[in-house]
């Protein structure tokens, strides 16, 4: 009877209260709907997963997180019907954001269907992998339009877990377990440094809110505070783990190595695609003060030791680890560079590099075999006359890595490279074009192989499944599309970068910029 | 006075447990580290006014956690951990470094920060201000962090099951 009473005294003020909360607006939950497909086919995922026999439930599987990822890119475009921001200032729904939430549910499509063959051969349970990947691309996309740190650090969060998670999904292969762990403890220990910086940045500023914290460091006529400047520090040190560049790179080769060769190709693009949203919110849209001279180092140090160590690789997987090192160099010039040229082009080569990454992975991963056996460059002598289509293919994909005209690739660079001539940016420029020099040689030298050397008897190439051959020709299409007509994507990538960068009242003074150049 | 002498007070006990923490080698020592640096910290907080996330701290964090931690350690039976002697590069470059990264931050927070910082005390963590942020201003962080745990929980259940059932298949040999 009391607990009646006790109920029946509080109910009236309990739904009082219930009636004052104000849920958020139905547009609120669209400029969330990719997230949300997104975890409810991860869901069904896991709740099929029991229910189907395990030696053959890969291909229904798969297909479930297939339609789920294009459900969730379809729904991208209702999205982009609502630019604003939602759920209390949290995400902005805006060009950019769109531009990335594309970007990254294309690439997990792509991962996905490439895994289909790769995990029927090693043998690895499909449920968990798909439901991993459908909630890490939940996380990058979250980062791609969160406004706030607090969320960008929780996406971050699923993001890294979830790769960390699916690096380790060879079970019997010890070097997939250690390259799990060194994936988790030195990620985890970056992750750290970010917070450490979120932090400081609210010590400094007093909110978690990139709009507020470029209001507060920006306006009027008070100095930053030097607080900023070492938060700033900090953030470029966890994102800059996240993306692989110089001198937080040393994880890169061990983890690819091990990691299973889809998995690579996603990692190597998803969630850095996601970190790279996120510094170009950080750096220009909170326009965190003192970034300059950290991206110059960070970008010449990132192409010199990625292209350099790459020379002398003898693994595929590790050379292309290297390459994304060198990589993520290239486009950090691009970050160097003014913000109204430079978001537009680093934009361009996220989406570039994707589509000619995933597809050498997804290469990769087929000529690999049980167990990732074929790995090594000596396994890909002779493929041009054991498998013609597939070297032609892997050599174009190679070109397009190198930068060599009517592949994505080119376009890419020259974009970087124009944005940061035009921004005086000479020295890195240099930089960047002897470091692309050196990069063709190691490119070349897998083309040569492939054919002008004796194909290797042992090594079998099976033959192309429906599946993979459709992830390999999307990859081919868009490398080949943003090779030879860039113009649309590169005009929407102007456009949300001009939008990002749009809020300042005046031009950021670059400290050293132009003059200070060596 | 007397709030700012406890809480310089717990900080440094704060402090010592995490480095402790470190140092120890035998697991258990350091658990022990870990709960003198979670209960310093909670009575930070309640110092700092913050009188929720002290019971928090103490019920989920010094509570639930640490129990776990020291069931873990338990059922491992883990003993005093080998010595791999460290590597040359921590020593010469990570303590240096570690140390200037510390200084740099410690003196820029004593002396360059111009911010309006806090009396003691004067922090709103009543648990009607953390409901309020927590399920209205962060609403969508607070969802998303379910994703997160959801994850989590996935990952534990895959890195720890046997590879059994798909690895031990008929054609294993491939």
């Amino acid at each position: 009877m009391t607990l009646v009473s006790t109920i029946a005294h509080y109910l009236p003020a309990l739904l009082a209260q219930a009636q004052a909360f104000q849920s958020p607006p139905l547009a609120d939950y669209i400029r969330v709907l990719p997230e949300l497909i997104l975890t409810i086919f991860g869901m069904v995922i896991m709740l099929v997963d029991p229910l189907l026999d395990p030696e053959s439930s890969h291909q229904s599987l798969g297909t479930i997180a297939l339609v789920g990822a294009l459900a969730a890119l379809a729904s991208t475009y209702w999205m982009a019907q609502y630019p604003g921001t939602a759920f209390t200032n949290m995400i902005r729904v805006e060009p950019f954001s769109v531009f990335f939430h594309v970007l990254i549910i294309a690439i997990a499509a792509v991962s996905i269907l490439s895994s289909f063959e790769y995990l029927k051969v090693q043998r690895i349970r499909a449920g968990e992998y798909y439901g991993l990947i459908l909630f890490g691309t939940v996380g990058m996309c979250l980062m791609s339009s969160a406004i706030e740190l607090v969320l960008i650090f929780i996406a971050l969060e699923i993001s890294s877990i979830s790769t960390y998670i699916l690096a380790g999904f060879r079970r019997h292969n010890a070097t997939s377990s250690e390259s799990s762990l060194k994936y988790f403890l030195l990620g985890s220990f970056a992750t750290a440094f970010f917070l450490y910086g979120v932090a400081l940045i609210f010590g400094a500023t007093g909110s978690t809110n990139l709009d507020a914290i470029n209001q507060a460091l920006n306006s009027g006529n008070a100095s930053v505070p030097m607080l900023a400047y070492v938060a700033t520090a900090l953030m470029f040190v966890g994102l800059g783990f996240k993306v692989a560049s110089a001198p937080f790179h040393v994880w890169t080769p061990d983890v690819y190595e091990g990691a299973p060769a889809p998995v690579v190709g996603l990692m190597s693009t998803g969630p850095k695609a996601a970190a790279f949203a996120v510094l170009l919110r950080v750096l220009f849209e909170a326009r965190a003060p003192g970034y300059f001279w950290l991206l110059w180092v960070s970008a010449a140090l990132s192409m010199t030791i990625g292209n350099v160590c790459a020379l002398v690789q003898d693994n595929v997987k590790r050379l292309l680890a290297y390459s994304s090192i060198a990589h993520a160099g290239y486009l950090l010039v691009a970050f160097a560079a003014q913000p109204e040229l430079g978001t537009s082009a680093a934009m361009f080569y996220t989406a570039a590099y994707a589509a000619m990454n995933v597809g050498a992975f997804a290469i990769v991963s087929h000529l690999a075999a049980a167990d990732e056996r074929y790995v090594t460059i000596e396994d890909y002598a002779g493929l041009g006359r054991k498998s013609p289509m597939l070297a032609a293919t892997f050599t174009f994909f190679l070109m397009s890595l190198i930068g060599i005209p009517i592949t994505g690739g080119f376009f890419a660079k020259f974009y970087v490279l124009s944005a940061a001539l035009k921004s005086n940016l000479v020295g890195l420029s240099i930089i960047l074009v002897l470091n692309s020099a050196v990069g063709a040689y190691y490119y070349l030298r897998i083309i040569v192989l492939m054919y002008m050397r004796d194909a290797r008897g042992e090594v079998p190439v099976t033959r192309l499944s429906l599946t993979a051959a459709l992830a390999i020709s999307v990859c081919v299409v868009l490398t080949l599309f943003l090779g030879v007509v860039p113009g649309r994507v590169l005009d929407y990538a102007a456009l949300s970068g001009a939008q990002l960068v749009r809020d300042t009242a005046s031009p950021p003074v670059l400290e050293g910029s132009e003059s200070m150049q060596p | 006075m007397f709030h700012l002498i406890l809480f310089l007070f717990f900080g440094a006990i704060c402090v010592a447990g995490a480095v402790n923490l470190l140092v120890q080698s035998h697991p258990i020592n350091s658990a022990l580290s870990l709960i003198a640096v979670m209960a310093s910290l909670a009575v930070e907080y309640l110092l700092l006014g913050a009188e929720f996330l002290n019971a928090v701290q103490v019920i989920v964090y010094a509570g639930a956690i640490m129990v776990l931690f020291v069931i873990t350690i338990m059922l491992l039976n883990a003993g005093k951990e080998a010595s791999s002697g460290g590597s040359r590069v921590a020593i010469v470059l990570g303590i240096p470094g570690a140390l200037v990264g510390t200084l740099l931050i410690g003196w820029t927070l004593l002396f360059h920060s111009n911010t309006r910082a806090v009396p003691i005390g004067a922090l709103k963590g009543d648990p009607r201000a953390i409901a309020q942020l927590l399920f209205h201003d962060f609403l969508l962080p607070f969802e998303i962090t379910s994703v997160l745990i959801l994850i989590a929980i996935m990952g534990a259940v895959v890195l720890t099951s046997r590879p059994a059932a798909v690895a031990r298949g008929p054609r294993r040999d491939g």
